[in-house]
C-alpha cells in the first residue's frame, strides 16, 4: 500500500451538490482524500461519478457546497486546480498521429514545463516504460496496453498533486491491467494522490479507501476490508451489488 | 446441430497486410448454445463478428452460419441473424417505437408478431416509447438495441461487447436476460473483455492478439490450469509481491483482488510458507481455485 499522509488532505468536499434543472446529479457529498492515497470512486452508471469528478477537477461549477482541491477553491480558483492535477479518461486521449516523444512534449508544454525539465524527464519516463526504442514511433502503432500506460505517464508527467483516472483499465488485458496498477502504486508512493473510477471490482480491493455513490450520494466510504465487514460480504463485488441495487435512479 | 462453423479464418488489415487481426481461427458453435468470446480490446473480437455477420470478408478460410456460407449466401444469413454492434447504431432521431417498427418492417414482420420474444426486455423501456433513441440512458439504449436485434426472431444472435463500460449491477441483469433468451432456443454468440462473465456461458473461446488461446466450458478451462495456485496477503502488499516474485518456487505472482496469487512450480505450499516466514512479514497463506482470469494470464504468457 502507498504511504498515506493522514494529516494532509488534498481533496476536501463538504455538501458538494450539482443540480441540472430540478435533477440533483450530486447530492450533498462530503469526504476527504489524503495525500498519497489511492482513492477508489465507485458507483453504478448514472450515480453521479462523472459530475462529481468534473466539479473536483475545476471543469464544472457546483450548485452549492464547498470543495478544496490541491489547496484551491473549486469556485474561485478552478484554473489553478486544472494546473495542479492530471487527468486520464477511459477513452484513449493521446494524439495518434504524433510520436511518443511529441505527445509527451505537447502535454508537458501545455502544463508549462520547461524544455530542460521535459528533456530530463522524457528519458527517465521512456526508460521506465521500456519505450526508449519506440520514442519516435507514432502512437497509433503501439499496442493498446502500451498506449494506456503511456497515457498514464503523460497524465502525471508534470508531477501533479492529484491524478484523476476515469476507468483507466477498461478493455485492457489482465496482464497489462496489473502492470497498470503497479504504476498507480508507484505514483502513490511518490506522493501523488490517485483518484480512480473502475468497473472492475477486484481493482476496488487495490485502493486504500473506496467510496460508493448511489443516486448522487456517497452511501459508503471506508477501506475495502472494513466495507466487507460492515456489509457482511465476501468480496467488494458483493458490497457493490448490495449498495447499488438500492438505487432508484435510472442509469445515465 | 451446428449453428456456426468457422474454419481457418485469417483476416489482415493494411496495404501490405501488415496487421493480423485474426490468424487461423477455427471453432464451431452448436445450436442453442450461449457461446462467449472473451478477450481484451484489439484481440480480434469485432473483426470476427463482422465476418460472421457478412459485413467483412475474410482473407482466407470459410465460415457457415446456420449452414449458409457467409460469402455465397450472405443474403440468407442477413435474414436470419441478429446483430448488436459494440457501438450504438440505431437511429438517434427516431423514437424508441419508431426504431423497433423500422427494424420489424425491414425484416417483413411486425412488432406484434414477435412481441412475446422481446416482451421481457422491451417492457422495461416501453414507458419511454415516444422518446428519441438519442435521449435514452446507456442501459435503456442497450435494451432497445437488443430488442431491435431480436424483432425478426433470429436463429443466431451476435452481441459484440454488450456490457463494456456497464456497471456490475447492470451487467448481471443483462446476463440474466441472455439466459432467458437462450431458453427460447436462440443461439447466442457474445463477446466481452470481462473475464468474470465467462462463467455465464456454456462454452467460451479465450482470444488474444488474433489467436484462440483455449476453447472449452468455463469449468473445463479452469481444470486445465494444471498448477498449484496459492493466495497470500499481508499488510504490505507491494513488498509481498516483490518477495513472491523473488521466490524460486514461484513461477508467477500477481495481484488478485484482496490477495496476491502465486502460481507454484511444484505442489509446494509449505516451501512458500517457510520462505515467507524468513522474510519476517506476517502473512496469510491459503490454497486458491484458479478462475478464468488466472487461466487467461497463464495462457497469454505461454503462447
Amino acid at each position: 500500500m502507498a504511504i498515506v499522509s493522514m494529516n494532509e488532505k488534498v481533496i476536501v468536499a463538504e455538501n458538494l451538490t450539482k443540480k441540472f434543472g430540478d435533477f440533483t446529479a450530486v447530492d450533498h457529498i462530503s469526504f476527504g482524500v489524503h495525500k498519497g492515497e489511492i482513492f477508489g470512486f465507485l458507483g453504478a452508471n448514472g450515480a453521479g461519478k462523472t459530475t462529481a469528478m468534473r466539479m473536483l477537477s475545476g471543469l464544472s461549477m457546483p450548485t452549492s457546497g464547498n470543495a478544496m482541491v490541491a489547496g484551491f477553491d473549486v469556485y474561485r480558483e478552478n484554473e489553478k486546480i486544472k494546473r495542479n492535477i492530471g487527468y486520464m479518461s477511459q477513452k484513449f486521449s493521446l494524439y495518434e498521429d504524433l510520436t511518443v516523444r511529441e505527445n509527451i512534449r505537447f502535454y508537458a508544454g501545455i502544463y508549462g514545463m520547461s524544455s530542460h525539465f521535459i528533456k530530463e524527464k522524457m528519458g527517465q519516463v521512456l526508460g521506465e516504460l521500456h519505450l526508449t526504442a519506440e520514442g519516435d514511433k507514432l502512437v497509433k502503432s503501439l499496442p493498446l496496453g502500451w498506449k494506456q500506460k503511456l497515457a498514464f505517464s503523460v497524465a502525471i508527467f508534470h508531477e501533479p498533486r492529484i491524478v484523476f483516472l476515469d476507468e483507466p483499465t477498461g478493455g485492457v488485458d489482465p496482464v497489462t491491467r496489473r502492470e497498470f496498477w503497479h504504476m498507480i502504486y508507484e505514483a502513490a508512493a511518490s506522493g501523488i494522490t490517485v483518484f480512480v473510477t473502475t468497473h472492475y471490482m477486484d481493482e476496488a480491493e487495490y485502493c486504500d479507501r473506496v467510496s460508493i455513490m448511489v443516486d448522487g450520494r456517497i452511501d459508503a466510504l471506508d477501506t475495502p476490508q472494513q466495507l466487507k465487514k460492515t456489509y457482511a460480504a465476501e468480496s467488494m463485488d458483493e458490497v457493490f451489488l448490495k449498495l447499488a441495487r438500492k438505487a432508484t435512479r435510472a442509469a445515465d | 446441430m451446428t449453428a456456426v462453423k468457422i474454419n481457418n479464418v485469417v483476416k489482415t488489415y493494411g496495404k501490405k497486410k501488415e496487421i493480423t487481426a485474426l490468424s487461423d481461427i477455427s471453432f464451431s458453435v452448436s445450436k442453442g448454445e450461449l457461446f462467449g468470446i472473451i478477450g481484451p480490446d484489439g484481440a480480434g473480437k469485432t473483426s470476427l463478428f463482422r465476418i460472421l455477420t457478412t459485413l467483412l470478408l475474410a482473407d482466407n478460410g470459410n465460415v457457415t452460419v446456420d449452414g449458409f456460407d457467409v460469402v455465397k449466401d450472405y443474403k440468407a444469413i442477413r435474414q436470419r441473424v441478429g446483430y448488436m454492434p459494440g457501438r450504438f447504431s440505431l437511429y438517434q432521431d427516431l423514437s424508441v417505437k419508431e426504431n423497433l417498427n423500422f427494424f420489424a418492417t425491414i425484416f417483413n414482420t411486425s412488432v406484434e408478431e414477435n412481441y412475446e420474444l422481446i416482451k421481457d426486455i422491451y417492457s422495461q423501456i416501453e414507458p419511454f416509447k415516444d422518446r428519441k433513441a438519442g435521449k435514452l440512458s446507456g442501459g435503456m439504449k442497450q435494451k432497445l438495441a437488443l430488442s431491435c436485434a431480436l424483432i425478426h426472431r433470429p436463429s443466431v444472435l451476435f452481441l459484440d461487447e454488450p456490457t463494456t463500460g456497464v456497471d456490475a449491477v447492470s451487467r448481471k441483469e443483462f446476463w440474466e436476460m441472455l439466459k432467458r433468451l437462450k431458453e427460447q432456443g436462440i443461439t447466442i454468440l457474445v463477446s466481452t473483455p470481462y473475464m468474470d462473465e465467462a462463467s455465464m456461458c456454456d462454452r467460451v473461446a479465450l482470444i488474444q492478439a488474433g489467436k484462440i488461446l483455449s476453447i472449452n466450458t468455463p469449468q473445463g478451462i479452469v481444470e486445465t490450469f494444471g498448477k498449484k495456485l496459492l493466495a497470500v496477503k499481508s499488510t504490505d502488499m507491494l513488498r509481498l509481491l516483490h518477495d513472491l516474485k523473488q521466490c524460486e518456487e514461484v513461477q508467477d505472482a500477481y495481484p488478485f483482488g484482496e490477495y496476491h496469487h502465486a502460481v507454484m512450480r511444484n505442489d509446494s505450499k509449505e516451501i512458500l510458507r517457510s520462505y515467507l516466514e524468513q522474510r519476517g512479514q506476517s502473512f496469510e497463506l491459503k490454497e486458491a481455485e484458479p478462475n478464468i482470469e488466472d487461466c487467461f494470464m497463464a495462457l497469454m504468457k505461454t503462447s
